[in-house]
């Protein structure tokens, strides 16, 4: 309540209490706006006393619009009733972490003047393959319910959720206003469905297409775009595996003043690449494309691509780079002192091509990258980059027993020279837990650690003891904690430590790891905020998944794959926990294993269990 | 997984002799999986690092499911691994129809090391099921069959003829 006061001082003479019905009346029980005039006084006093809900719900209103952060309006919905209503009517975006954790028509009920979704299907392991084709998270349902509900509806992100054509032209044809498609590992539609989106979605802004998979259906959708003037901010089609119309391209940038993201495909040439940068040099964020050329021969001279960056003053953000051509790569020296984010994650970029860029990247706070810079690559960044927040580094060859040039001693180099790290995400095939410990002491801030060790069950290599010291030192140390995922050798020790110190974690990921169900129990107990959990391939039976009951419904889901759960604890869990659905995911020709639980998915609900399950889905 | 083993008969593969290692390899690794035991893993580990060493290299190589956890989409999109699509000559695209449907779908025929895989994959792209392949009966089971149209302009059953 307090907090009302600064609001309320605009037309209050702020030295009455911020609930005082009586003033609030004199103030304006009519208008809406927070600066109301003074000189407005109603007819009666009698009107505070004969709808003092309504004065309450006017005052609300204003109040609560301010609020943006679900977690703070979550709150506030939970004071009283009237809270309640009134945040209702006043929430513009809605996030909803699981699709279906709540029926589309309840989201309808419940709030009246949504402008911006954002919704979450599929849980993250489906994208490593571990769940069939076709488990569900469509689009459909929303997309048909909101038509009716919302029509003045301006921003949809989308997250591992199966979108088609048909929903994409729904959505184009109910929402006149719309503003943000943003899809993020989305599938299930091609280039017809963003041609509609492109030619009927007439204010769009933001159209980004982030690593889904688009189907090719020939379409020429650059083309669909209207001929006038555009009000397209940001293009990002980099997923898109089909080739694209260049010219078309050319001309809608050409026609968006108020472009500054773009993000090409592999289909857009070197030559290309130049031709636009020289028609947008107000670009903060650029995905290049191929960087190479295409196959038409060189018959001109070359175009000064350096000339070409050097023109785009603002740009920020570097991606792209997705059949380099390494000779070229010097062209981008001139964009690289006011880089802020670059992703080379697509790139084979040997450390001898590295350097040279990463020296005059003193910005950098974000930086995706192969393990091809190796280690020798990631000392460059540790001493050129003192502001890195995010480090991603993905391994070229992704098999359990490749070659590995990134170990301990990048992640030990990158420890020492980017103390402001906050996100690490690290695949590698040597690591060791004193490496590990080191980063966990000189970087405080990190809230994201994430540490793949590809080979299963491998240990510290140097002293060949398991990594449980490493993770513990960072689950003690890192006290910002919010997300990890472990790998190698680990016993149940390391969980025991996850569970002490972890007391802010909210998603965690094992696999291949812990000795037995203690090992799960300690996090279930001792990690108050877990929301997410995504466990594959480890020991933990039902002994373990019985402990957590009193966590499940805090919790948006729980996966176990390959663990040794049986179907009928999962049943009694169903059972005792109503508001649970419990998925259990797996082959139907598993005759001789009929009680062993392949997959467990589970998740609260307020609508009950989906109607839209395939085949291999049980739920219990 | 059981479909390959079903169509092993009729399999035609480009693959060298002794690269069969692969199936077998995910097989008995996903019931080591099922009982979850650690010295199963560790065997397996041995297994397949020394197997590694003398297989030929098909693209996709996952020794687990969905192990090291890299996105599909990050996996196939690596430079170098386009580059080797691209030296084995550019894909044969071929349209892909099906009755009721309303697009059409197009898919690189040198993804596919055979026609199980080539069903397989139209089998979730267009969301249905296409039965068994018998040789002398084509395919029961479905209301769906698979057919494809040949440069003489005749209807020919996918199946029939050598995948080559």
């Amino acid at each position: 309540m307090p907090q009302d006061r600064p609001q309320m001082s605009e037309d209050d003479d702020g030295q009455s209490p911020p609930l005082d019905l009586r003033s609030a009346a004199i103030a304006d029980p009519c208008s809406s706006s927070p600066n109301k005039s003074r000189n407005c006084i109603p007819s009666g006093a009698m009107t505070s006393q004969a709808f003092p809900d309504h004065v309450l719900e006017n005052v609300l209103e204003n109040v609560l619009q301010f609020l943006d952060s679900r977690s703070d309006r979550n709150a506030a919905s939970l004071v009283c009733k009237s809270w309640w209503r009134v945040e209702s009517l006043t929430r513009s975006e809605v996030f909803i972490g699981n699709c279906y954790a709540l029926s589309p028509a309840r989201l309808t009920q419940r709030f009246k003047r949504i402008r911006s979704l954002l919704l979450k299907g599929k849980p993250r392991f489906a994208d490593f393959n571990l769940m069939p084709p076709d488990w569900g998270a469509n689009f459909a349902p929303w997309v048909s319910t909101m038509a009716k509900a919302y029509p003045w509806l301006e921003k949809v992100d989308l997250k591992r959720m199966f979108v088609t054509d048909d929903d994409l032209a729904l959505l184009a044809d109910s929402f006149p206003g719309f503003k943000e498609l943003i899809l993020v590992c989305c599938e299930g539609f091609g280039t017809s469905g963003i041609a509609i989106v492109a030619n009927k979605c007439r204010k769009l802004k933001v159209l980004d297409l982030i690593e889904s998979e688009v189907s090719d259906d020939e379409v020429d959708w650059i083309s669909c775009f209207p001929e006038d003037v555009t009000n397209l901010e940001s293009l990002a089609f980099d997923c898109v595996e089909a080739p694209i119309n260049f010219k078309a391209l050319e001309s809608l940038v050409g026609r968006s003043p108020f472009l500054k993201k773009l993000r090409l495909n592999r289909f857009v040439s070197l030559e290309e690449l130049h031709r636009l940068l020289l028609g947008a040099p107000q670009l903060t964020s650029l995905g290049t494309g191929s960087f190479s050329h295409d196959n038409a021969p060189q018959s001109e001279q070359e175009p000064d691509y350096a000339a070409a960056f050097r023109a785009c003053k603002s740009v920020v953000c570097l991606s792209g780079f997705r059949e380099l051509m390494p000779e070229y790569l010097p062209a981008i020296f001139p964009v690289c002192a006011n880089l802020t984010s670059l992703n080379f994650s697509y790139a084979n970029v040997s450390p001898d091509m590295f350097k040279p860029i990463i020296h005059n990247c003193h910005k950098l706070q974000v930086f995706w990258a192969l393990d091809s810079i190796c280690d020798e690559g990631l000392l460059a960044v540790a001493a050129t980059c003192k502001e890195l927040r995010e480090l991603r580094i993905f391994p070229f060859d992704p098999r359990e027993d490749s070659e590995g040039p990134v170990s301990e001693v990048g992640l030990l180099a990158i420890s020492e020279g980017c103390r402001n790290l906050e996100s690490i995400l690290y695949f590698c095939q040597r690591m060791t837990n004193a490496a590990v410990i080191t980063m966990s002491e000189n970087c405080p801030e990190l809230t994201v650690f994430r540490l793949c060790i590809m080979g299963r069950h491998r240990p510290d290599h140097v002293t060949g003891k398991p990594m449980d010291e490493g993770f513990g030192a960072i689950v003690k140390n890192c006290k910002k904690l919010t997300r990890l995922a472990v790998s190698g050798l680990l016993t149940d020790q390391a969980f025991r430590y996850m569970g002490e110190y972890g007391k802010l974690i909210r998603t965690l990921s094992v696999a291949f790891a812990g000795d037995s169900d203690m090992a799960l129990r300690h996090v279930l107990e001792g990690c108050p905020r877990l929301q997410k959990l995504e466990i594959r391939d480890s020991p933990f039976g039902d002994v373990a998944l019985r402990s957590g009951m009193h966590r499940y419904y805090n919790m948006r889901f729980v996966w176990m794959s390959a663990c040794r759960l049986s179907k009928g604890c999962c049943r009694d869990i169903a059972r005792a926990m109503p508001n649970l659905v419990v998925e259990v995911i797996g082959s139907d020709d598993d005759e001789d294993n009929r009680d062993y639980v392949e997959t467990l998915y589970m998740y609260r609900s307020l609508d009950g269990p989906r109607k839209d399950a395939p085949k291999f889905v049980t739920i219990l | 997984m059981d479909e390959f083993v079903n169509l092993k008969a009729t399999e035609l593969r480009l693959g060298l002799p002794g690269t069969d290692n692969v199936c077998e390899e995910t097989e008995r690794v996903s019931c080591c999986n099922k009982r979850a035991l650690p010295d199963c893993d560790t065997e397996n580990e041995n297994e397949s690092s020394s197997k590694k060493k003398t297989e030929t290299s098909p693209p996709r190589k996952a020794q687990i499911v969905g192990w090291p956890p890299v996105r599909s989409y990050r996996k196939n999109n690596i430079q170098t691994k386009k580059n080797e699509c691209d030296h084995e000559g550019q894909g044969i695209y071929v349209k892909v129809s099906m009755d009721g449907a309303p697009y059409l779908r197009k898919i690189d025929l040198s993804c596919y090391k055979g026609y199980s895989e080539l069903l397989k994959a139209l089998e979730v792209m267009f969301k249905f099921s296409v039965g068994e392949y018998f040789e002398s009966e084509g395919y029961k089971g479905s209301e769906f069959v698979p057919t494809y149209e040949d440069k003489d302009g005749d209807w020919m059953l996918i199946g029939d003829v050598p995948w080559e």
